[in-house]
């Protein structure tokens, strides 16, 4: 609390740099406490996210045109991506999970994007958010593996091509890397996010407060958006990813 | 301190733990606890909606095109290969017939040219007649004219051998003279 007056009473000096402002939840309405079910800049730019997927998904594809449009052959380059990523990695078996999956990178993928328009909010830079979505994905990996193998789902943590006595140290290990899992699925996806729009915004403080010289800092916030460009598409395609061999261990052949 | 204690109070009723009283965040906004909720709320109903229009709308629909295209590319592709294989029968016809043209054309050329043979043959054969029996005629004339020139000549002899022994003033053996001319054209 008194750190936080002090860094504001420095606001008139000129250096105000706040960075992590931006991930501020608030409501969209009035001032009042954020319910849970108060309709907040999270709600808005969600709404959002879902407006865009369905002008891609469903208006652009309206036509269903042997030749297509450009946004539906950009809405088939999704298509396209995703289900070959979980023919792939997920196996024959995992095609039926095809749906679950797109449903997850879209969502992260316009997230990221959106985040990426100045004064926006990006939702997935929330632990909050990606924690719910890493939980779901561990959850339904563990729960179809259970349904599908029964038991001999807990196999995946007795390495049979290890030296016995290697075993139970191996099945130990797998076993607290089977439970970090979510975490480090939602830290790596939250943590990029925060951490490339948190610098983002420093070096736009800087340029601020620099006159003349804050070319320098514009000209690297130039190059950092780029890279958060990537960084954006790219952690949506490892969360995706990291998705489908997760749910391998849970339909397909054990590879151990 | 004791200041700042005494706004305190105003300040939580106004923003919270998680918001100081201008608006700043206080620490990082992600471990604020109080936000959680609304987060995981408004995240289940967009994934939700998000789902429901993937799985029920677009990912059928463009699975069903894409699918459609595929079909279509394969159609289009028989297609060009029935066709490919058309023309080459087409080609091959064409030059079937035209082989079957040149060798008739070439059967014409030699029945054409065995015929003007024969014509020429049988005109050879007959201009070689004709110059034979020319040939022949002409012989027997020369003959004849030679005969009569060898007669005249001897009449001429005769004549000329009485008239030269009259002329002498012998009066010649008509026979005698003709004997005598008979053996020097002989000799």
């Amino acid at each position: 609390m008194a750190t936080g007056t002090e860094e504001h009473a420095a606001e008139g000096s000129g250096l105000a740099i706040h960075p992590m402002d931006q991930f501020i939840v608030k409501p969209l309405f009035g001032d009042g406490p954020v319910h849970w079910y108060t309709v907040t800049n999270v709600t808005l730019w969600m709404a959002i996210s879902i407006v865009v997927l369905l002008g891609l998904f469903v208006l652009a594809t309206r036509h269903r045109g042997i030749i297509p449009s450009r946004l539906q052959s950009v809405a088939e380059l999704f298509y396209g991506f995703i289900h070959n990523m979980v023919e792939e990695v997920t196996g024959h078996e995992g095609a039926k999970f095809f749906p679950y999956v797109m449903t997850l990178f879209m969502f992260i993928f316009l997230a990221n994007m959106l985040g990426l328009i100045p004064m926006s909010f990006t939702t997935t830079s929330h632990i909050a958010v990606t924690a719910v979505l890493a939980v779901t994905v561990f959850l339904t990996v563990t729960l179809v593996g259970l349904y599908r193998k029964g038991i001999g789902f807990l196999g995946m943590f007795w390495v049979s091509s290890a030296p016995l006595v290697l075993r139970p140290v191996l099945a130990v290990i797998e076993v607290i890397s089977y439970f970090v899992r979510p975490l480090s699925h939602s830290i790596r996806l939250g943590g990029n996010l925060m951490a490339g729009h948190a610098v983002i915004k420093v070096f736009a403080g800087f340029a601020g407060a620099m006159g003349v010289a804050s070319v320098v800092p514009i000209a690297a916030i130039a190059a950092i958006y780029g890279l958060e460009t990537l960084v954006a598409a790219v952690q949506a395609y490892v969360f995706t990813i990291l998705t489908c061999v997760y749910l391998r261990d849970a339909v397909g052949e054990a590879h151990h | 301190m004791g200041d700042k204690m005494a706004t305190e109070p105003i300040l939580e009723e106004a923003a919270g733990v998680c918001v100081n009283a201008h608006g700043g965040a206080i620490g990082m906004p992600q471990l604020c606890a109080e936000w959680i909720p609304n987060q995981v709320f408004w995240l289940v109903v967009t994934l939700i909606v998000m789902f429901l229009i993937l799985s029920r709308i677009a990912l059928p629909r463009i699975g069903a095109v894409l699918a459609e295209r595929k079909g279509t590319i394969t159609n289009d592709l028989a297609a060009a290969e029935e066709l490919k294989q058309k023309a080459a029968a087409a080609e091959r016809a064409y030059n079937e017939a035209l082989a079957n043209a040149r060798t008739e054309a070439a059967k014409i050329v030699a029945a054409a040219k065995a015929d003007i043979q024969k014509d020429l043959d049988a005109a050879t054969a007959k201009a070689d007649a004709e110059i034979a029996a020319k040939a022949a005629q002409s012989e027997a004339s020369i003959a004849e004219i030679r005969a009569g020139a060898m007669e005249a000549v001897q009449a001429v002899a005769k004549d000329t051998a009485k008239e030269l022994v009259a002329a002498l003033g012998g009066s010649a053996d008509a026979k005698a003279v003709t004997a005598a001319v008979a053996a020097r054209l002989k000799g």
